[in-house]
């Protein structure tokens, strides 16, 4: 890994056009958790469906909730259940991957077999069988969707430990006597970061834009705290009337997916 | 020959580990079928009368294997809510879902093949870096999102397609193909960027190879090499990328449904989901599992007819 220097990410326009991004929706959501400008689930009768202002600067919902105040939660409600389904995604593909890649033989076969099945099937039809058979809620989206990521994971460190598995400093630790898990965790996955990382990064991209299209479903979080997605749905039928209302949740998903692969691709051409 | 028979079997076998997580899914769950079609009033009587017509009483594999035949056999079980059979159900909508995707696939292979030759064979050039910078924004955009904003610009304001005015394939069939287009643009979208970015790439890689080089030597121009050699090779992935995106197309078209209101299977999975009538989301998600496993095989046998060197060992 290249030393990290600001004059080098700067250079980069991917990475500092994602830095920038993901800054300033991060901003965004961690002013949410102390203040948000009206409270998300406050309505108004008399502020209905207003246009851009500056009391409102996204506006208000059908029901006279100030825009703003629930896109600064429902990114909150996005991140926190992309976040949770790369932690499952990314945890258990890791061990999956590692393991099968560097004892290979029966359990591999099986592994793989498995793992080529489910990766074949679409994401967004696994996480609505788990859906339907769990129930709705955003802790049965992080599951559904966890699981829906592990295959693609396991399939990216399988890879990648096959390929550091004969390398020179591998044999030479594997004479010195080290263990089978310390090699794994100690010697190989530190080495194959770079690649995890980028994948981390376009797997939150992915998350992001499977929770917005399952939420828009109705199968994600329940309101009255909406993710980004279910605003939309919410919107849909004012985008006549109160064009704003879609296009603000839109665009701040729009933003959050070009944040993570921007940062993904710059950390790709970084390693 | 050999290499087909191996593939149908592997094809089997994913069918058969599919279809078996998901009938274990469904039936490992706490609830008795019986009692859930009958009501909570029934007789003690009634409900074992029911289990024992309903077969529940047998080991999990005879009924594993009692319900996988009867699916082949196209009999998906009886709605717990309607109490009809599932396939009638079905019948009308999955056509709709299905052409949709294909639509959606068609107009990714026409659009993005052509566009990736042109970016990377004026490689840098200011058209190259427009579609590139273009394609990263639009690959961010969700389908449903971007199905918004062209209802509200194409529907709404230039009053091209009448949203929500669904037409069946059964009264006008050219009128039902020109209201799936713009959903199936909205699906397309991401996919073209993807597929461009990929050919665009592997076409610069394989052009820098060394039988380019030769290809070039030999006195081919530039198209020669490009169309002759190099797109041939460059292909190979896009084709296995491509078929995992049909695959994901079909399935991407449930939430695109749901935005031009378009009568597939969509809300009938959603209402099937949230009222619990497991039959039909069993045979909807195994209906689109079969769809993509064989369309899994048939991109493996499109691949090998492409490229001889593969054999199944690798």
């Amino acid at each position: 890994m290249k030393k990290i220097s600001f004059k080098k990410i700067i250079k980069d326009p991917y990475l500092a056009i994602g830095i920038l991004i993901m800054g300033l929706v991060l901003l965004m959501i961690i002013v949410g958790f102390f203040w948000t400008p009206y409270d998300p689930t406050k309505m108004s009768a008399s502020e209905k469906l207003q246009g851009i202002s500056l009391r409102h600067i996204m506006g208000t919902d059908n029901m006279g909730r100030d825009v703003f105040s629930r896109v600064m939660y429902g990114s909150r409600v996005t991140l926190l259940i992309a976040m949770g389904t790369i932690i499952i995604g990314a945890g258990l593909g890791t061990i999956i991957g590692a393991v099968t890649g560097y004892y290979g033989g029966v359990i591999d076969e099986v592994a793989m077999r498995i793992i080529d099945a489910l990766f074949a099937f679409p994401s967004i039809l696994l996480a609505l069988v788990i859906v339907s058979v769990f129930g709705v809620g955003w802790m049965q989206l992080v599951v559904s969707l966890g699981i829906a990521f592990v295959p693609s994971f396991a399939r990216i460190v399988r890879g990648e430990v096959l390929r550091c598995k004969d390398m020179d400093y591998i044999q030479n630790a594997r004479l010195q006597g080290v263990g089978s898990l310390r090699m794994i965790f100690v010697h190989i996955l530190p080495n194959i970061k770079g690649v995890l990382a980028s994948s981390i990064l376009i797997g939150f991209n992915n998350a992001v834009l499977a929770e917005a299209g399952l939420s828009y479903l109705g199968v994600g979080s329940q309101p009255p705290y909406a993710s980004l997605g279910r605003m939309l749905s919410d919107a849909q039928q004012y985008m006549f009337t109160r064009p704003s209302y879609v296009m603000c949740p839109g665009i701040v998903i729009v933003l959050m997916v070009l944040g993570f692969a921007f940062l993904g691709e710059g950390i790709k051409r970084w390693e | 020959m050999r290499y087909t028979i191996k593939k149908l079997f592997s094809t089997f076998m994913t069918l058969i580990v599919v279809s078996l997580c998901v009938f274990l899914a469904f039936n490992v769950l706490p609830g008795d079928p019986a009692v859930r079609m009958l009501g909570l009033e029934a007789s003690d009587e009634l409900i074992e009368q029911t289990r024992e017509a309903m077969g529940l009483n047998d080991p999990l594999l005879v009924r594993y294997g009692r319900w996988f035949i009867a699916f082949l056999q196209g009999d998906f079980g009886t709605s717990y809510s309607y109490k009809v059979p599932v396939a009638g159900m079905l019948l009308n909508k999955i056509p709709i879902t299905f052409s949709l995707g294909i639509l959606a696939f068609i107009l990714t292979v026409l659009i993005s093949i052509p566009m990736g030759i042109v970016t990377a064979k004026y490689e840098n050039g200011v058209l190259d870096r427009i579609i590139t910078v273009f394609n990263q924004i639009i690959m961010a955009i969700p389908p449903f999102f971007s199905g918004i904003l062209i209802t509200f610009v194409f529907g709404m304001i230039l009053k091209v397609f009448t949203p929500g005015g669904f037409v069946s394939y059964k009264d006008d069939f050219v009128g039902f193909i020109k209201y799936l287009i713009f959903p199936s643009f909205a699906i397309a979208f991401p996919k073209i960027s993807m597929t461009v970015k990929m050919l665009r790439g592997n076409l610069i890689d394989e052009a820098g190879k060394d039988y380019a080089r030769t290809a070039y030597s030999r006195g081919n121009n530039t198209n020669g090499v490009l169309y002759r050699h190099v797109l041939k090779n460059a292909m190979i992935p896009v084709i296995t990328f491509l078929g995992m995106a049909l695959a994901d197309m079909v399935a991407g078209s449930i939430v695109v449904e749901q935005v031009f209101s378009i009568p597939g299977i969509s809300r009938i999975l959603l209402t099937s989901i949230s009222n619990r009538d497991y039959p039909v989301v069993e045979a909807i998600i195994m209906g689109i599992a079969i769809i993509v496993i064989v369309l899994n095989l048939l991109v493996d046998i499109i691949y090998r007819l492409i490229d001889p060197r593969i054999r199944i060992d690798d």
